[in-house]
């Protein structure tokens, strides 16, 4: 039905649990669950059979509450955690044929500073916060391979300027930062490589709104002129209205509904997002 | 002439699972527009016009029959059926709806949104500056209203601007959702106008208009509707 593009990025069946499982729970059969965990074993199906996928350009958008697997995801995609299953392949490494959770840690950390960048909520995971804001930026192009000092400052002023940072700030450190700026380096330091993918985990969450409006045009602004795509994961609808063209709705781990943005908001199928939506009103 | 849309056995409902109700929103609906027609929708609210336009843009999510429209892209192709990213791109280049309602990015002028819609379409970027200019000189918003928010804007502002945002791509098919319902008279003259020019352009239409003297001088052919269902005869020719 959709063969007059290719994606990006393609999940697969991804899956991940913490813990081991037990007889209880292994056989697969949902029921037996209580929400997500196992209720004999306790162990966690955080994510279950998740497949998506990401097209060139597009903003892709995950909603679901606290605790639906969201994040875990994310953290999967950027093998932050080890998947317990599942596939996933990006179309500009090694032709998309090779499924990225199988490649050695090299390859995923070659995978990590050329392909995907990811902006995390917590500033602290994604920042040294002691070292200058353009050492952030200059140690992601060390990372993959830039050694001109000079080459590298001048990467890091444009992307600074890019995202609205002042040039004379660029050797203070972020935690001198608001957390407004403290994001935009999160995410100059994210595009540091010209990544096609973008991953963007609850980017805007805690911000005060004026922060947040500033935060948001950038990634708009970006998207635009960089035609990257992205992944924004948020528990607020009004981002994902605003940046999103489809969403998908996670709920226990499992997504319950995928659409286009404006079907999810004005409707919405299944029992749990047209909750999340009438929260919104 | 050929047909731009054929809707066949269009059924919708909505279930509501936190007030646990069904409700029939449309039942077996059949419609057809050709190219070049403008063919309006009348009916009491809350009979099911808004609906079908809609189901047509996939704002919602479809039960039961087809929705055949011949794309230039895609060829035929069933509107039930095909995938979001395929809507997605009808939406941006083939497909415009508008509404009484401006639904665009905050914090963005007027003309950048004119700008960006033309850009979408793959021009460069020169020549979507000149023709947002004209295109909103053209739906007649003040120039000095070109470089700020919309949010600022009256009523008729907004809806020029809507039309004009819809209409800079050139869309082949134009979904028209009331929207004309708040404005004053000397505006909805305007929209008049504006329509009557696209009609000479060739853009095929379909609205819903609530003001029926507004709709009947302009519309090629009408369908009344009723508790979800075409009133028969009601495919009229005005």
């Amino acid at each position: 039905m959709n063969d007059f593009e290719s994606p990006i990025l393609s999940v697969k069946n991804l899956n991940k649990q913490y813990g081991a499982g037990c007889g209880h729970c292994r056989t697969g059969d949902e029921e037996r669950l209580m929400k997500n965990y196992c209720p004999k074993c306790g162990t966690v199906y955080a994510c279950r059979h998740i497949s998506f996928d990401l097209y060139p350009g597009e903003v892709f958008g995950i909603v679901g509450e606290s605790g639906s697997g969201k994040s875990t995801l994310m953290q999967c995609l950027y093998f932050d955690q080890d998947v317990t299953g599942g596939e996933a392949y990006i179309r500009t490494y090694k032709n998309g044929e090779v499924n990225l959770f199988g490649e050695s840690s090299q390859q995923k950390r070659h995978i990590r500073n050329h392909q995907m960048g990811k902006v995390y909520q917590n500033p602290v995971l994604g920042l040294r916060m002691g070292f200058s804001s353009i050492g952030n930026i200059a140690e992601k192009l060390i990372a993959a391979g830039s050694r001109n000092v000079g080459a590298m400052e001048g990467r890091g002023r444009t992307l600074l300027e890019h995202v609205n940072i002042p040039v004379r700030r660029m050797k203070e450190p972020p935690k001198n930062f608001s957390g407004g700026m403290q994001q935009r380096v999160q995410i100059a330091k994210a595009l540091s490589n010209n990544p096609p993918i973008l991953l963007l985990d609850e980017v805007t969450t805690g911000l005060d709104l004026s922060v947040q409006a500033s935060v948001l045009d950038l990634i708009k602004k970006l998207q635009r002129q960089l035609n990257i795509s992205i992944i924004i994961v948020s528990h607020d609808l009004g981002v994902i209205r605003m940046l999103a063209d489809r969403t998908m709705v996670m709920l226990d781990g499992r997504v319950i509904e995928y659409g286009l943005t404006d079907q999810i908001l004005e409707d919405p199928q299944h029992r749990y997002t047209q909750q999340l939506v009438h929260s919104l009103l | 002439m050929k047909s731009i849309l054929t809707i066949e056995n269009l059924s919708k409902s909505f279930t509501l699972h936190n007030l646990n109700k069904h409700i029939r929103a449309l039942d077996r609906i059949d419609l057809d527009v050709k190219e070049g027609e403008f063919v309006g929708i009348t009916g009491k609210s809350g009979s099911g016009k808004s609906t079908i336009l809609k189901s047509i843009y996939r704002t919602y999510a479809i039960k039961g029959g087809d929705i055949w429209y011949a794309s230039k892209k895609f060829d035929r192709i069933n509107l039930a059926e095909a995938s979001e990213r395929q809507i997605v791109y009808l939406r941006k280049h083939e497909i415009g709806c508008v509404s009484q309602f401006l639904n665009v990015m905050p914090r963005t002028t007027a003309r950048e949104l004119v700008e960006q819609a033309i850009a979408e379409m793959g021009s460069s970027e020169d020549a979507a500056m000149r023709e947002a200019e004209k295109m909103l000189a053209h739906f007649e918003l003040d120039e000095e209203l070109w470089d700020s928010y919309p949010a600022t804007f009256s009523g008729g502002e907004k809806l020029r601007l809507n039309i004009a945002i819809a209409m800079a791509k050139r869309p082949r098919l134009l979904l028209l959702d009331e929207p004309t319902a708040s404005l004053d008279n000397s505006s909805k003259i305007k929209v008049k106008i504006l329509i009557e020019q696209l009609m000479k352009e060739g853009t095929t239409m379909l609205g819903i208009f609530h003001d029926l003297e507004f709709m009947k001088n302009l519309c090629t052919r009408e369908y009344r509707i009723q508790d979800g269902k075409f009133l028969p005869g009601g495919n009229v020719v005005s």
